[in-house]
């Protein structure tokens, strides 16, 4: 039992013990590092895919996977400019594109849900499928170019700062501690946990099963369309080609990084906050030390990797 | 009693056992000689399966020395003991169940023929395990078309392959039927003539009195005794167990009411079951008694949803009642404890208050749908309190429970939907004697309060104890409906292999309506 409550506590501080290490290490690396202007912009760098990641976290939770946010960011934005155009640059248009984009976002996990409860297809296999459609459907719209807003409006939500802090910032924590309640309070939060964690005994237990599981990918489309709002806003502007690539590996990074289990039934919003956050310190770092932008991808992999290696010592150790 | 000369081959000092501090085993020596079975028992949380987890090497004890065939041996390595020839054959098997029977015998050890795998040799060699083991299993027959004996016998297979010269058994006998019990025994008849050395755990302890040659009782984590088998009778090793004189086992009957709660009329489930009809009354324990794969958990899956009927009426409490998933058998009251308690019944990695809220979070949850997790801590402490469950804390995961305590907490999860009909699966299969003699009045309690159980169950001796009427299922139908004289252990066994029916179906209608 004794070791077990020493894996308890490193599954819930790890995250933040690796994190308050990075930032050391990293305050002694570059002196830049510590200042108020490079941290806000981390934090808006990370929030895009982090704001992805509180959504995977309980996709991740339930036992599944959601490959599918990259292609789906892109094919989202796409539309949400598209909307915008079509109804003029004012709010009403914005608050429009908005609520198409998290239609869209919604009806797509509510497809992904059907098919890996109702079709019995591996999450991985039905989000590897989406994938390649929403990216494909995005290139298809836009003629494999960039869809263009009008609205001058429009990046000022993108670019906006409200006490200082980017509004991209305020979204991704707000929406993280509006997750952490939907896990850690709610009914919902509570079966997600249950499922991911024996779904036969979930089934048992009364718990709607297939609706849950469902309500998990529904819930990371609708993060999916928030952070693609952000962004698309942010650049005025949503590439087909180049929007979304690599959203699936920092999202689901952040979340193993956050300590939350690939196997399901336990995991963490904070946690995931964190993770977001590292990945971001890390690269920052990578900037400011001039390591080529090309062996970034390098670095993160290995984070990722001993993310797990953890994780898996962690449960040998009980 | 082969097991008297000679050196002993596994020798142990002074086993002790820490978890944080608190000792779970305290000083524990033994001998055992080869050719001999050491029966050990004791409660749930006595220690015995820390004993034998340390003795296979999955744990490291905290201090004590041990001797295998006179020379000291590493503790705390798995690979050592197996090297030794120490194999424990654990409750839940360590089968793959794609692969076939030989594949499962050598998985690990596979013969080879150049770097190939000799598939010939090893089905020969399982072949000619199987038959020294005297069960008739092809051994290329695929793992998941075998009975659960079947299965069990495969890992003796497995066992032997690997040269063992102490088994270890964890409970062997909870699911088997007496047939299968008979089978094993003569089995590891077999095997101590031939000078394995056998440890068997056993909460039954007519089986222990019967084929073990010595018996270790621990409790608390400590020794109490270890006598030849037949120097102690059955109530001494009981009472050894316990510390004190048990009490009686069953509580008295109840008078049932007359009110029909639940009845179920010609119900049929493709390929299950076929025209199950009985009826339950308000206040009774009703038995279903059957040899395995009967249909008496189907009849309660059924019940609840999980399975679609394909024709029949189940009524609760007179009105017609539509069921079709777990959700509405809570609504109309109905709860089931699995008899899968680790597969179906609770989440291991989860603690007290959240299983037990598990079904009947809706009731935990206010305002703005958030949980109330005060009120769920008080209401698994009460539990916690009333079926004395004993636990580090309410959010101590139940994997590192016992079987009883694990038990009590589904019990507790099923109490806490409310439910004016109980149906219980096996609910003492693994648990000791004491943890038994709780539920049996647990759920005295509750029919003396008005709700109805329904009670399936292997033990003849429960439901004999505790029933008022007993449904006994043979292949998916009811093949007769027991009370009164006809209530007892032949008439039972008689219709549960199907050798009577047609005879009491009159009994069964009878009693029915």
């Amino acid at each position: 039992m004794e070791k077990k409550k020493f894996a308890f506590d490193l599954g819930i501080f790890g995250p933040f013990a690796a994190l308050f290490v990075l930032v050391v290490i990293s305050s002694f690396a570059s002196p830049y590092f510590l200042q108020t202007r490079n941290i806000l912009n981390i934090l808006r760098q990370v929030s895009y895919t982090g704001i992805i990641a509180l959504g995977m976290t309980f996709v991740i939770i339930s036992g599944g996977i959601d490959l599918s946010v990259g292609s789906l960011t892109a094919l989202v934005g796409g539309v949400m400019i598209l909307v915008l155009n079509a109804l003029g640059a004012g709010w009403w248009g914005i608050i429009a594109a908005l609520g198409a984009g998290i239609l869209i976002g919604a009806v797509s996990g509510v497809f992904t849900g059907v098919l890996v409860t109702r079709m019995r297809i591996a999450p991985f296999i039905v989000t590897l499928g989406t994938m390649a459609i929403y990216r494909s459907l995005a290139l298809y719209i836009s003629g494999a170019g960039e869809f263009r807003s009008q609205s001058g409006l429009f990046p000022e939500i993108g670019m906006g700062m409200w006490m200082g802090v980017p509004v991209p910032v305020w979204v991704f924590f707000s929406l993280a501690a509006v997750c952490a309640l939907l896990l850690n309070w709610t009914r919902f939060g509570r079966h997600i946990c249950a499922i991911g964690s024996n779904e036969r005994v979930a089934e048992y237990s009364a718990i709607r099963v297939n609706f849950v599981r469902s309500m998990a990918y529904v819930l990371c489309g609708i993060t999916v369309a928030i952070s693609s709002f952000l962004l698309a806003a942010r650049l005025n502007s949503v590439s087909s080609t180049n929007i979304g690539i690599n959203f699936e590996l920092d999202a689901i990074a952040a979340v193993i990084i956050g300590g939350t289990a690939m196997t399901g039934g336990s995991g963490s919003i904070s946690g995931t906050l964190v993770g977001a956050v590292i990945l971001g310190i890390v690269n920052n770092m990578l900037n400011m030390l001039g390591v080529s932008p090309y062996l970034q991808g390098t670095v993160k992999g290995v984070v990722i990797i001993i993310a797990v290696l953890i994780q898996h010592k962690k449960r040998d150790s009980r | 009693m082969a097991g008297s000369g000679g050196a002993p081959l596994l020798k142990v000092v002074s086993a002790c056992k820490e978890f944080s501090g608190v000792p779970v085993l305290n000083n524990v020596s033994f001998e055992l000689s080869a050719g001999e079975i050491l029966g050990i028992i004791g409660e749930n949380g006595a220690g015995k399966s820390t004993l034998l987890k340390i003795i296979s090497g999955i744990y490291t004890p905290t201090s004590g020395e041990f001797f295998f065939d006179g020379e000291p041996m590493r503790s705390g390595s798995a690979t050592e003991a197996k090297r030794l020839g120490i194999t424990l054959i654990p409750q839940e098997f360590n089968l793959v169940k794609d692969l076939n029977v030989f594949e499962n015998i050598f998985l690990g050890a596979e013969l080879r023929s150049g770097p190939l795998l000799d598939k010939k040799a090893m089905a020969a060699e399982a072949k000619r395990l199987l038959d020294r083991l005297g069960v008739a299993i092809d051994p290329r027959e695929k793992m998941e078309n075998l009975s659960v004996a079947q299965k069990q016998m495969v890992e003796f297979a497995k066992a032997l392959s690997r040269k063992s010269r102490v088994l270890i058994m964890d409970e062997p006998t909870t699911v088997l039927t007496p047939p299968d019990v008979r089978m094993l025994f003569s089995i590891i008849g077999n095997l101590r003539n031939e000078g394995v050395a056998i440890i068997y755990i056993s909460h039954k302890l007519r089986e222990v009195k019967e084929i073990c040659d010595r018996v270790m009782v621990l409790r608390d984590g400590e020794f109490v005794s270890l006598d030849r088998t037949e120097e102690v009778g059955v109530h001494e090793m009981a009472t050894r167990m316990v510390g004190r004189e048990l009490s009686q086992l069953f509580p008295p009957k109840n008078a049932p009411s007359e009110e029909a709660v639940l009845s179920v009329e010609d119900l049929s489930v493709e390929g299950l079951l076929s025209g199950v009809s009985f009826s339950l009354r308000r206040g009774e324990i009703l038995g279903f008694s059957g040899l395995m794969g009967a249909g008496r958990t189907e009849v309660a899956e059924t019940l609840l949803g999980l399975r679609r009927k394909t024709s029949g009426r189940i009524s609760v409490k007179g009105r017609k009642a539509d069921i079709r998933t777990p959700s509405d058998a809570v609504k109309l009251g109905i709860s089931y404890l699995s008899e899968d308690r680790q597969g179906k019944g609770i989440l291991v990695k989860f603690g007290i208050s959240s299983n037990i809220s598990l079904v009947s979070l809706a009731r935990y949850c206010g305002a703005w749908g958030l949980i109330n997790k005060k009120k769920e801590r008080e209401q698994a402490s009460e539990y916690v309190r009333e079926f004395s469950i004993k636990a580090a804390s309410l959010s101590t995961n139940l994997e590192f429970f016992s079987g009883g305590n694990q038990q009590k907490v589904s019990l507790a999860k099923c109490m806490d939907t409310d439910p004016e009909i109980l149906i219980i699966d096996e609910p003492t299969r693994g648990i000791d004697v004491n943890a038994k003699r709780e539920i049996y009045h647990f759920i005295h309690t509750l029919v003396e309060k008005g709700l109805s159980c329904i009670l399936i169950s292997s033990e003849l001796e429960e439901i004999l104890g505790l029933c008022h009427r007993t449904v006994v299922m043979h292949e998916g139908r009811v093949s007769g409906i027991l009370e009164g004289e006809h209530l007892n252990e032949e008439e039972i066994m008689f219709h549960a292999t199907g050798l009577k029916e047609s005879v009491l179906r009159s009994v069964g209608q009878r009693t029915d309506i």
